[in-house]
């Protein structure tokens, strides 16, 4: 067996993390108020597994990194001058609804039917990466959709880590509950990886990458095809963002015990 | 790369990668929006013009590549008040709603502020004139301790421009830029130095990542990339490190100096909805104030769409007191009585903070030489007269771009001789260079007290620039008075005790000891330092940078009594250390640069004892 791989990365934009969000309701439903007016960045958790996925054709000679990204093309352009000097991968941008609230089964449906007209994408090679949550809205689930769109069976979701066998099975570790991990050995592709946090440090940026990627990245945003999403009977009862409450006090000298105890007791009041 | 590359620093002796583009820019802000745009426009309307051919990549366009420190293109920090006569040269069909938080302007008013505490440092002579004013209070119409001026002073009208954010300004320009494929823009990239070849530069030098706090290489070590190009366009603004480096290596011209500066800080406030019926302050209302919280601090407040304001205010360099800080003053100037019925139920959306190069003609450093040009607020641009520097740093930029394709069409080469010829010639005709000359002395007089500085401005302004006062402006160190008295020292000293006692800053202890009433948090609009930073600034660096404050003699730090480096530090960055040595935190900077011009000692030449280099992160703001 072949120990190339086609490796798709699924990744949607979010918002900057740093930016203040706040939910409202638009026109078309839920939204966040001035989305398109914030910066944008590549998913924190499908920026993880693009990382590894690049990683892991960098050791996989003959391998290939895709990008599969929905989203508006402005937002996707000023992202990837970002990303596009990290890792070395080939652009494909789906012109569509700015993040979330979006039905995940029509998300799933959109990326999948994109996939699948990939050209030259071998499907018996396929690994389909991307992350098993979402810093923004996700439902955690779209990955998983796209893989049964796809007809792949094999699906891990929580993945830190993955090895690469000489006959073309891999192995992964997956998280599990109680903070352990668990490890599966595949036989090989296709399958799908959600990916955790991965072991890998974000990569430099490098101008060179940048430029190499960047002979396919703007012919391949200005040819985006635009996607509608479905979103019949979908109706949401009601937005929010998680709780947050910062409360700060200036403590001195505190024995490290007495932190411990501290820690505990705002975690039991929680 | 050779040791003649880079200055101030020791070259790590490694094998750099090299490549070789036709023009490369460092920074993008809105005077290489003005360049890039230029650029573009001509190229758009004849893609197959062979003057836009590439020298280094035959058959293909121009390789432009622009490289920009913050981590987002929105991440500029500015809300302003234009004229926009060089934007809408370039965008003559500019709608201002199709940019977020932009719009026309649609009132302008000027107030003057008096203290309602009785804390800041006014002179006699002032006090004994708000007394003058308070006396006629009805007469005059005082109202909430301000003074609202009959008329806006033409020279500071902005009477058809447009309000609006640079971040989301600058994200609105690239965003049309790199859809046409021709420029390639670059954020996260902080470009270290110029590549010299003698007086000529030949490119640019990207910072080193992957190393420690002082640069050393880390294991993931990944040396700066060098960007080589017959053009080097430098527009990193009046702190950017390329900007510095020239002046240190070609010095300034004969007489020219960089002594002016100030800190812009601001909020931006959401206001609640019950005030959008407000008269006041609907959308495209400007208003420009002076005297509070001290009579040097001009402060300002511009109305965006959508219930958004920004408010601010300006620390000059000529304020000479040692305790200046910018955060403290800019909440009791929000809390002033003439604006805080209008943003009391406001919320805080985001802060920032930039040095502002004020010196004008003063400070403008060579243009061009052998393959390099200088656009922008580093280039001098800025009018301190009207208050104006993003149109006229567009229009640098837009004349650069005018005269490059000039010489492309004409294949002549990037020499200083052709580009003297071309774009200097295009900037010394223009408007830019009218109005920098009538705003050459408009601020001299404040070296002599607020009084003196207000009536050269009015002279400078209503003469347009035959009148005013010349004078000497020292360097900023000098400009900072030492605490001489044993009073003074002792408040100093008590400042001290209470920021360690009590956990909080020194500057805001500072402000306490001077009288200045404790500010009430509230959590929403008003908030400590450090929860701004979290809440409202959003600051974050990347790993695997050097630091790029440098104190550069820790003899010096130790022996300081002022500190202002960390009374003016706008992130809290930097704070005291052991021994009296100030530290720095990377990932606290926000680089608005107030450490190079805030620091009290000079060891030797024009620098201070503070080295302000190149670095990666800071706001994420995009409001701002």
């Amino acid at each position: 067996m072949s120990n190339s791989f086609h490796i798709v990365v699924c990744a949607g934009i979010v918002p900057d993390p740093l930016q203040t969000l706040e939910p409202n309701i638009g026109p078309n439903g839920p939204a966040l108020k001035n989305e398109m007016m914030l910066p944008a960045v590549l998913d924190p958790w499908a920026a993880s597994a693009l990382y590894e996925a690049a990683n892991l054709a960098a050791q996989c000679p003959g391998s290939k990194v895709w990008l599969v990204s929905l989203g508006p093309k402005a937002k996707l352009q000023q992202v990837m001058m970002t990303i596009a000097q990290k890792v070395t991968f080939e652009l494909v941008p789906v012109d569509g609804p700015i993040g979330g609230f979006a039905d995940a089964h029509a998300t799933a449906a959109v990326l999948a039917a994109t996939i699948s007209a990939l050209p030259g994408l071998d499907r018996s090679r396929l690994l389909l990466f991307g992350g098993w949550e979402s810093a923004s809205r996700g439902a955690g689930v779209t990955l998983q959709l796209i893989g049964e769109r796809l007809g792949i069976s094999d699906q891990f979701q929580g993945i830190d880590q993955i090895a690469v066998r000489a006959d073309g099975s891999f192995e992964t570790l997956e998280r599990v509950e109680g903070g352990r991990h668990q490890v599966s050995i595949c036989a090989g592709a296709p399958a799908v990886l959600g990916w955790a946090t991965g072991d890998l440090p974000e990569p430099r940026n490098n101008p060179q990458v940048g430029m190499s990627n960047m002979r396919t990245l703007m012919p391949a945003l200005q040819k985006a095809k635009t996607a509608k999403l479905a979103a019949e009977g979908l109706h949401y009862v009601s937005a929010n963002l998680p709780r947050q409450q910062r409360t700060t006090r200036v403590v001195k000298d505190l024995a490290t015990d007495e932190i411990a105890a501290d820690v505990v007791a705002w975690i039991g009041a929680e | 790369m050779s040791a003649e590359t880079k200055t101030g620093q020791t070259p790590l002796d490694v094998d750099r990668q090299s490549i070789e583009v036709d023009i490369a820019c460092a920074g993008f802000g809105p005077a290489m929006g003005g360049f890039l745009t230029t650029l573009t426009r001509a190229w758009n309307e004849n893609p197959t013009d062979p003057a836009f051919e590439s020298r280094v990549m035959p058959g293909m366009p121009l390789q432009v590549m622009c490289y920009e420190r913050a981590d987002d293109l929105a991440a500029g920090v500015s809300g302003v008040v234009t004229l926009a006569r060089g934007i809408r040269g370039s965008f003559p069909d500019l709608n201002p709603s199709e940019i977020p938080m932009a719009c026309e302007v649609r009132q302008e008013r000027v107030f003057y502020l008096m203290d309602p505490h009785g804390a800041s440092r006014r002179s006699v002579a002032l006090r004994l004139g708000d007394m003058v004013l308070r006396g006629a209070g009805s007469v005059l119409r005082i109202r909430n301790h301000a003074f609202e001026l009959p008329w806006t002073p033409g020279f500071l009208h902005k009477r058809g421009g447009i309000v609006m954010s640079i971040g989301q300004f600058n994200q609105w320009v690239a965003s049309q830029l790199m859809t046409s494929g021709f420029v390639q823009i670059w954020p996260g990239t902080p470009v270290d130095t110029p590549l010299f070849d003698r007086r000529a530069v030949s490119g640019l030098h990207l910072s080193d990542q992957g190393v420690d706090k002082q640069g050393g290489p880390t294991e993931s070590y990944l040396p700066g990339m060098d960007i080589r190009a017959q053009l080097t366009v430098i527009g990193d603004g009046p702190v950017g490190a390329l900007g510095q480096a020239l002046d240190e290596r070609i010095g300034l011209p004969e007489g020219h100096h960089r002594h002016e500066w100030a800190l812009g800080m601001k909020f931006v406030i959401e206001l609640p909805e019950t005030q959008e019926s407000d008269p006041t302050l609907s959308p495209g209302t400007v208003w420009h104030t002076f005297g509070y919280p001290e009579p040097e601090i001009f402060g300002f407040l511009y109305v965006h769409p959508d219930r958004l304001v920004s408010v601010g205010i300006f620390i000059p360099s000529w304020l000479s007191d040692p305790t200046r800080t910018a955060y403290r003053y800019l909440q009791h100037f929000i809390q002033h009585p003439a604006l805080w019925p209008q943003l009391k139920d406001g919320t805080l959306r985001s802060w920032g903070a930039k040095s502002l190069e004020e010196s004008g003609l003063h400070g403008e450093p060579f243009l061009t030489g052998d393959g390099f040009a200088r656009i922008g607020e580093g280039s001098g641009s800025t009018n301190m007269l009207t208050g104006s520097g993003v149109d006229e740093a567009w229009m640098t930029g837009v004349q650069l771009g005018e005269s490059v394709i000039e010489l492309l069409r004409t294949s002549k080469p990037f020499t200083q001789q052709n580009l003297a010829a071309t774009y200097e010639e295009r900037r010394r005709a223009s408007w830019v260079e009218h109005g920098a000359r009538q705003a050459k002395n408009a601020r001299t007089g404040f070296q002599g007290g607020f009084v003196r500085g207000l009536m050269g401005m009015a002279l400078a302004g209503l003469s347009g620039g035959r009148l005013g006062f010349n004078g000497y402006i020292p360097p900023p160190e000098k400009q900072i008075r030492r605490f001489s008295s044993q009073v003074e020292k002792l408040k100093v000293r008590d400042a001290a005790r209470l920021a360690i006692e009590d956990g909080r800053p020194l500057h805001d202890a500072l402000l306490s000891a001077r009288g200045w009433p404790e500010i009430p948090f509230d959590g929403r609009l008003l908030m400590s330092h450090q929860d701004a930073l979290l809440m409202g600034g959003k600051v974050q660096a990347m790993p695997g940078f050097a630091d790029h404050v440098v104190f550069r003699d820790a003899g010096f730090c130790i022996s300081c009594e002022e500190k202002t480096c960390i009374a003016m530090c706008s992130g809290q960055s930097i704070t005291l250390g052991p021994g009296g040595l100030p530290t720095f935190e990377r990932e606290k900077c926000i680089h608005c640069g107030a450490c190079l011009w805030n620091c009290a000692h000079n060891p030797g030449g024009e620098h201070t004892n503070i080295e302000f280099k190149a670095g990666s992160g800071g706001l994420h703001s995009a409001e701002n």
